[in-house]
């Protein structure tokens, strides 16, 4: 039995999500505007029509204000690796410090210096020079956010890599396999068009509040019409790459997949529950039991393997094994991780000691069974499945709001087209009310991700227990709160700050 | 490239983020005198509004040399920021206020009030720079930490972290030597210096001049003071050398005199960079200049740059462990010291650094567009009758 300080690794946990949700209110509404302030302003330049830089100014300041909090909370989370997640750090480094770098030498620098020139640079440098510096904005912030999930999907998909027994981590042994992964592709192209999609939201719901007070009328349904129409482009790669990532899950990250179903008896022609709810206690090994379910058939087989008649494995089969389909239980890899976990151990300690029969013999054991390292850190084979319920509601909020948003855009777009924006209250309203909804479909999409991958920080290599510090609980404790309270509290201001600015409107924005 | 040429190359370059790092901190130097400098609210919205068009790139380099460090020296990373957890969230801490506060400070119904936002810019300045001086003075002096890579593969219980810190203060027991303090202090001084030099450079107001002129030179006795103390504190004790055979970190009597006789090109920019320093600082007092800060920062550079080279290379250990408690020179306090992390058994791997090479080429480029961009914004001084036009005002 390896006795580990549950209590550190839960506050650790959540004071990296705490800090990971919060930045994550403020950066989608970062990636997807500033694309929204950047088109707006080309208009401007090539039309020369004051209207259009007084539309892009007042974007740009609601972006101003949702971007200092975005930095804010972001700086935490980069440092955080080392101070919560030490071992994760010289694990991985090699690998994952990298992307952190270029972020850094890339994209922060291209940010914030071309940020300054969009802010105070109108009576400064030229017209052009100040759209290209929008439009370098934009890329910048979008850059960093090809690094930083980069990064996370190599955590959920390691790959391009070796482990060097030597020096107890993996090392970096192809760049290119680590950038243009399968399961970075995906992740970096959902998640930041989905970010567009949420950022169109808020250009349509805000300027719906203005139709629904009869205020700025023009600013409002010119807004609608350039947010309408990226959020409808978008939304569809949102859908398409949403559908990858499945299938990718599926392949490599299946018990998180299962989880994200409640699939928990591995089958072929496996139905996908439409809707579902599931009884308030789990049952023994975890199973979560359904109240009711709507289900399509053959559905999951066919979103995991692109065929009907697929076999899918369940939770189960994981868990405690199915031959018939080659799947090994967790407790037969806990063995093998245990296996190369103390064979590298034996490798060490007779290298140190010039043994190196043993050391050789005990490499090679290692090396048979490094697939399952991982597990060797884990007492229960349940340790492996995630927290289903949180993955499964998680994942349909987010598939059924995006789903909503793409009908939104679609109307929004149709009605702008035909010039018919005015006088829909009840759109309105909807439009208004959907602005919290991206957010919580945003979040949703997180949860999904990163709860459905638990307990692993590295797929299968690390999990949550092997990676963290040597600090007390209280410590973290003592940080979390800080956190929570700091945050809470500029969360606030940003609101109250935020919606001044809507009441007061674009019409102190200088157009000239 | 070689991997210990490599892991030269990403400690000059570690190092050089950290120089800049500390220049640019002219920004936190400039909030501390917020209110010492700026006496109406409109001398204090000329200062803020000229801070507040710079605020990014320290933060941005702040960013960069923990990512950059991250990359090269992964030990250091886990070892550093694992243990001394408390002086690294207080320094986190200070930035996250910071962060907010520009954008926030003016803006109706900001809930907080404008005044705790200066607070908040007040408290950066001032924990940001300390803070980070001490820390960075455990270079020299040590830190009671271990390292062992074995604990990983620990299964019979007890802790599975490679690296251990002893003591409850996780970091924060760095005041209590006052040769860290010293540094800290020092920093703090320096960034009050350059934040005049850069407000002289850069505002148009003749109240706002005079202050700063007076700021500059209140502020640059104490940073000779305690920097001339630091310098010698360091040069006259024993540095943390590295045997190149055989790794074993021992004591050295005047191991950085030592590093910097190895390396006359080292010393002979260090001097230089504390000459541009003063140079920066006397023409401006002397011979009412606004161009010290180009001086005092190109020498505050080269000044930092070159005393980071000098902790790092030479066979000496840049991040020591060292228990104070332990007598120097015991064996237990020798075996102690075998946790020190050097650019050699701290970095990345062959293949990270020579990719993470070529993600460097693009420094010079990178350089040379905050270079223009930098011209762009301030070729002329940021005037009460600018702000009164301009449209996006902190």
């Amino acid at each position: 039995m390896i006795e580990f300080n549950a209590s550190l690794i839960e506050w650790s946990r959540a004071q990296f999500a705490l800090t990971a949700m919060f930045h994550w209110l403020f950066v989608p509404l970062t990636l997807g505007i500033t694309f929204i302030i950047a088109i707006m302003e080309t208009i401007y330049v090539r039309t020369g029509n004051p209207e259009w830089k007084k539309i892009t100014r007042f974007w740009m300041t609601v972006f101003g204000i949702n971007f200092a909090i975005g930095v804010a909370t972001g700086i935490i989370l980069e440092f955080e690796f080392g101070t919560n997640w030490s071992n994760y750090s010289w694990f991985v480094g090699d690998i994952f410090g990298a992307p952190l770098a270029v972020e850094g030498i890339m994209a922060f620098f291209m940010e914030s210096t071309f940020i300054a020139i969009m802010f105070f640079g109108w009576n400064k440098v030229s017209k052009k020079f100040h759209l290209a510096s929008t439009w370098l904005t934009a890329i910048g912030a979008n850059l960093s956010a090809l690094w930083i999930l980069v990064a996370n999907a190599w955590m959920q998909n390691p790959t391009g890599m070796n482990f060097n027994p030597d020096t107890a981590r993996n090392e970096m042994a192809d760049f290119w396999a680590v950038l243009f992964s399968p399961t970075a592709i995906n992740k970096f192209l959902h998640t930041i068009t989905s970010s567009y999609m949420l950022a169109a939201i808020v250009v349509i719901g805000i300027s719906s509040w203005y139709l629904l007070k009869k205020r700025e009328i023009l600013f409002a349904k010119r807004s609608i019409v350039i947010a309408s129409a990226f959020g409808l482009l978008f939304a569809v790669i949102t859908i398409t790459t949403g559908d990858s990532s499945a299938r990718e899950m599926a392949k490599v990250q299946p018990v998180k997949f299962a989880a994200m179903e409640n699939h928990y008896h591995g089958r072929s022609f496996a139905p996908l529950v439409a809707f579902g709810a599931m009884t308030p206690d789990a049952d023994t090994a975890k199973k979560q039991n359904f109240i009711f379910k709507i289900e399509i058939p053959n559905m999951l087989s066919y979103m995991a393997f692109a065929s009907p008649n697929a076999f899918v494995p369940g939770i189960y089969d994981f868990t405690y094994g199915n031959p018939d389909q080659g799947i090994p239980s967790f407790s037969e890899r806990m063995e093998k991780g245990r296996l190369a976990i103390n064979s590298l151990a034996t490798y060490k300690t007779a290298k140190k000691a010039g043994e190196d029969s043993l050391a050789q013999a005990s490499l090679a054991i290692f090396r048979e069974n490094y697939e399952h390292f991982g597990y060797g850190y884990a007492n229960a084979p349940e340790d492996f499945i995630p927290p289903v319920k949180l993955t499964f509601y998680s994942f349909r909020i987010m598939v059924f709001l995006g789903g909503f948003f793409l009908i939104l855009f679609i109307y929004f777009f149709w009605i702008s087209i035909k010039n018919k924006v005015e006088g829909k209250r009840w759109l309105y309203l909807i439009a208004i009310f959907s602005i919290p909804l991206a957010y919580i479909t945003s979040q949703a999409g997180w949860i999904v991700a990163e709860v459905g991958r638990q307990p692993w920080v590295i797929q299968d290599l690390m999990p949550t227990m092997a990676a963290i510090s040597k600090i007390e609980t209280s410590s973290v404790q003592v940080t979390f709160w800080l956190f929570a309270i700091t945050f809470t509290t500029l969360l606030i201001a940003e609101l109250k700050i935020m919606l001044s600015q809507i009441r007061k409107g674009p019409q102190n924005e200088g157009g000239h | 490239m070689s991997l210990e040429l490599l892991q030269q190359y990403w400690w000059i370059i570690v190092s050089l983020l950290g120089a800049l790092l500390v220049f640019l901190m002219f920004v936190q130097g400039g909030q501390t005198l917020l209110y010492t400098v700026g006496k109406t609210e409109t001398e204090r919205k000329l200062i803020v509004n000229t801070l507040g068009r710079k605020w990014e790139f320290t933060f941005t380099t702040l960013v960069t040399f923990g990512g950059a460090f991250f990359a090269s020296f992964p030990l250091f990373y886990s070892t550093s920021f694992g243990g001394a957890y408390w002086v690294w969230m207080a320094i986190l801490f200070a930035f996250i206020i910071q962060a907010v506060s520009y954008e926030f400070r003016s803006k109706p119904n900001n809930f907080l009030g404008q005044r705790t936002y200066e607070i908040f810019l007040l408290v950066n300045g001032i924990l940001g720079t300390v803070l980070i001086g001490t820390a960075v003075g455990t270079f020299f002096t040590g830190s009671a930490f271990s390292v062992d890579k074995m604990n990983l593969l620990n299964l019979t219980g007890g802790s599975n972290a490679i690296s251990a810190w002893e003591g409850p203060a996780h970091g924060l027991e760095a005041v209590l030597n006052f040769t860290n303090v010293a540094l800290g202090l020092s920093v703090f001084f320096l960034s009050r210096v350059l934040g005049s030099l850069y407000l002289i450079n850069s505002i148009e107001n003749d109240a706002i001049l005079t202050r700063s002129k007076h700021q500059l030179l209140i502020n640059s006795i104490p940073f000779l003071v305690f920097f001339l103390y630091f310098l010698g504190a360091v040069l006259l004790k024993d540095g943390f050398a590295v045997n190149p055979d055989t790794a074993e970190v021992t004591l050295e009597p005047y191991k950085y005199i030592n590093n910097f006789l190895a390396m006359p090109l080292v010393l002979l920019l260090f001097l230089a960079g504390v000459v541009l320093v003063l140079a920066g600082i006397g023409l401006t007092w002397f011979k009412d200049s606004r161009k010290g800060i180009w001086y005092a920062g190109l020498g505050t550079i080269l000044t930092v740059w070159m005393l980071l080279l000098n902790v790092g290379f030479n066979n000496t250990a840049y991040y020591p462990a060292f228990d104070c408690s332990l007598e120097a020179g015991s064996a237990a306090s020798q075996a102690f010291m075998q946790s020190s992390l050097t650019i050699k058994n701290s970095s990345s791997s062959h293949y990270t650094l020579t990719a993470m090479s070529y993600v460097s080429l693009m420094v010079p480029f990178v350089l040379a567009y905050i270079w223009y961009a930098w011209k762009s914004m301030n070729n002329k001084r940021i005037s009460e009758q600018e702000l009164n036009e301009e449209h996006h005002t902190y």
